[in-house]
Order: structure tokens, then C-alpha cells, then sequence
């Protein structure tokens, strides 16, 4: 059983990470706050439930998600498309493997990662359709095991499985097509050259 | 463990979702073989800049509506 006096103080350091992920949910900035609000007031109240010893990140996280599902997603419900998965495994490493650059210096693969902007990383991930963007979100950004993400989502470990799958690959499809539409990849090898 | 395999279970590997024994035997395959250990070494990267890029400031107005607002729920002593 926790202490509601000591919510604050173990809470508010995850409001950052929180947040990032409201954003990510929402991807409207106003709504994001509200979420994040929405949460710390029903984390709050709900704190006598939290049992002491128990990942507290993911309990917010939880909270989080189904204030997501249950208020905000509802507000803007709107037909979800599911790409066929024709996207091959290791898309973007394969792609890179066949830029110049990348054949000349190995370095660079890793050079054009860093150079990405975030607001495409960001685009990118917001861009995937919402169960996938979820299982990726918790699992790639914040680091959350698949039975953590199991139990935030409320589904199997093999849907939360599948789902980081799929979401992986159209992610890494993403960030190329986002990255090729804002002239940031350099140019492949020529053939036979 | 052959290419396959590794490749097959990269994810289980990042994740950290592999016993003790399956973790031994890939990175054993990828001290042997340097194109899976540089498949590996990319995707690894690529997680890292993702969770990087994707850190959002929050902004002070939001702060100081919560710090308030869990003010004013706090219960009286």
C-alpha cells in the first residue's frame, strides 16, 4: 500500500518521459498536456492502489494508455490503415547498404542515423498506425519488456510480440521514405559502376 | 547457431528477452561472423537514436498546472 504523500516526489520524475509519450499518442501537443494532466490527477487518486516494491513507471504508463484509449482516442476515431507487410526485414539496413557512402565507409550508416532530425524520428513513429505505434513506443523508446508492455496494453505477450514485428519494419520504411522526401539520403551506387 | 537463426532471433536478442544460454550462443555467431555482428550493431543504433530523438521538453505551463493541481487534491493533514 502506498503513500499518497510521497506521489509527487516518486511521480514527477517521469513526467518528461510521460509526456514524450503523450505526444506521440495524441500527436497534438494541447491534447498531450491534458493526457499527461489527466494522468498524475487519476495516478493520484488511484495511488493507494499501487502496491510498494511494483514498477511504478509502468503502472503511470498503464494509467496513461487507457486514459488514451478511453478519452482521446475516442475524440478522433478514425479509420486505422494497416499496411500489408511487404516491407522485408531490415529495411533500412539494407537500403543504407546500398548508398555510396555506406559502401565506401562502413561509419556512415551509423553517421546518417544521427543525422536525422527528430522531427522526422518523431513523424516517422506517429505516422504508424496505433497499435503498432504503442508496441514500438513502449517497447524502443521507453524500454519496456514485452510482458510489461503485456500488461500496460492488456493483451497477450505474442500480440505484443507480432505487433512490435510489424511496427519495426514499417517504422524503419518509414524513416527512409520520410528521409528520401526531405533529401537527406545521399545517392546509391551506381551499377556496374 | 547459424545466420538464420541469429537473424531470426535479433529482436528476442535486443530486447533482452533471451535466457542466459540463447544470448551466449548469438553472441558467440557474432564474434564469428562480422556481417551479423554489423546487422546487430545497426539496429542497436538505430533503437538508440529513436528513443533519443523522440524526448520531448515539457513545457512549464504543464508543470505548474500539475504540481497545482496535485496541491489542491492533496488531502488535508
Amino acid at each position: 500500500m502506498a503513500d499518497q504523500a510521497q506521489f509527487a516526489e516518486l511521480a514527477m520524475p517521469y513526467m518528461s518521459a510521460l509526456y514524450s509519450a503523450a505526444l506521440r499518442m495524441t500527436r497534438n501537443p494541447s491534447d498531450a498536456e491534458d493526457l499527461v494532466q489527466e494522468t498524475y490527477l487519476r495516478a493520484y487518486r488511484a495511488f493507494g492502489t499501487f502496491r510498494d516494491g511494483t514498477n511504478l513507471k509502468a503502472w503511470l504508463y498503464k494509467i496513461l494508455t487507457n486514459t488514451f484509449i478511453n478519452s482521446y482516442r475516442a475524440k478522433k476515431r478514425r479509420p486505422e490503415q494497416v499496411d500489408l507487410d511487404d516491407t522485408e526485414d531490415f529495411y533500412l539496413f539494407r537500403r543504407m547498404g546500398g548508398l555510396e557512402a555506406v559502401a565506401a565507409n562502413r561509419s556512415a550508416e551509423t553517421e546518417l542515423l544521427d543525422a536525422m532530425p527528430d522531427d522526422v524520428v518523431k513523424a516517422a513513429l506517429e505516422d504508424l498506425p496505433e497499435q503498432f505505434r504503442m508496441a514500438v513506443l513502449l517497447a524502443d523508446v521507453e524500454g519496456f519488456s514485452y510482458k510489461e508492455i503485456a500488461d500496460i496494453m492488456d493483451v497477450p505477450i505474442g500480440t505484443v510480440m507480432s505487433r512490435l514485428h510489424r511496427g519495426r519494419k514499417q517504422l524503419q520504411k518509414r524513416l527512409w521514405d520520410f528521409a528520401e522526401e526531405r533529401g537527406l539520403v545521399p545517392k546509391p551506387v551506381q551499377a556496374g559502376g | 547457431m547459424d545466420c538464420n537463426e541469429a537473424i531470426h532471433r535479433i529482436y528476442f536478442y535486443l530486447d533482452g528477452e533471451l535466457t542466459v544460454f540463447r544470448r551466449e550462443e548469438i553472441r558467440r555467431h557474432l564474434d564469428d561472423c562480422p556481417p551479423c555482428a554489423h546487422g546487430f550493431d545497426f539496429e542497436m543504433e538505430l533503437r538508440q537514436v529513436i528513443a533519443s530523438k523522440c524526448r520531448d521538453e515539457v513545457p512549464d505551463d504543464l508543470k505548474r498546472r500539475i504540481a497545482e493541481q496535485l496541491g489542491l487534491a492533496r488531502p488535508s493533514e
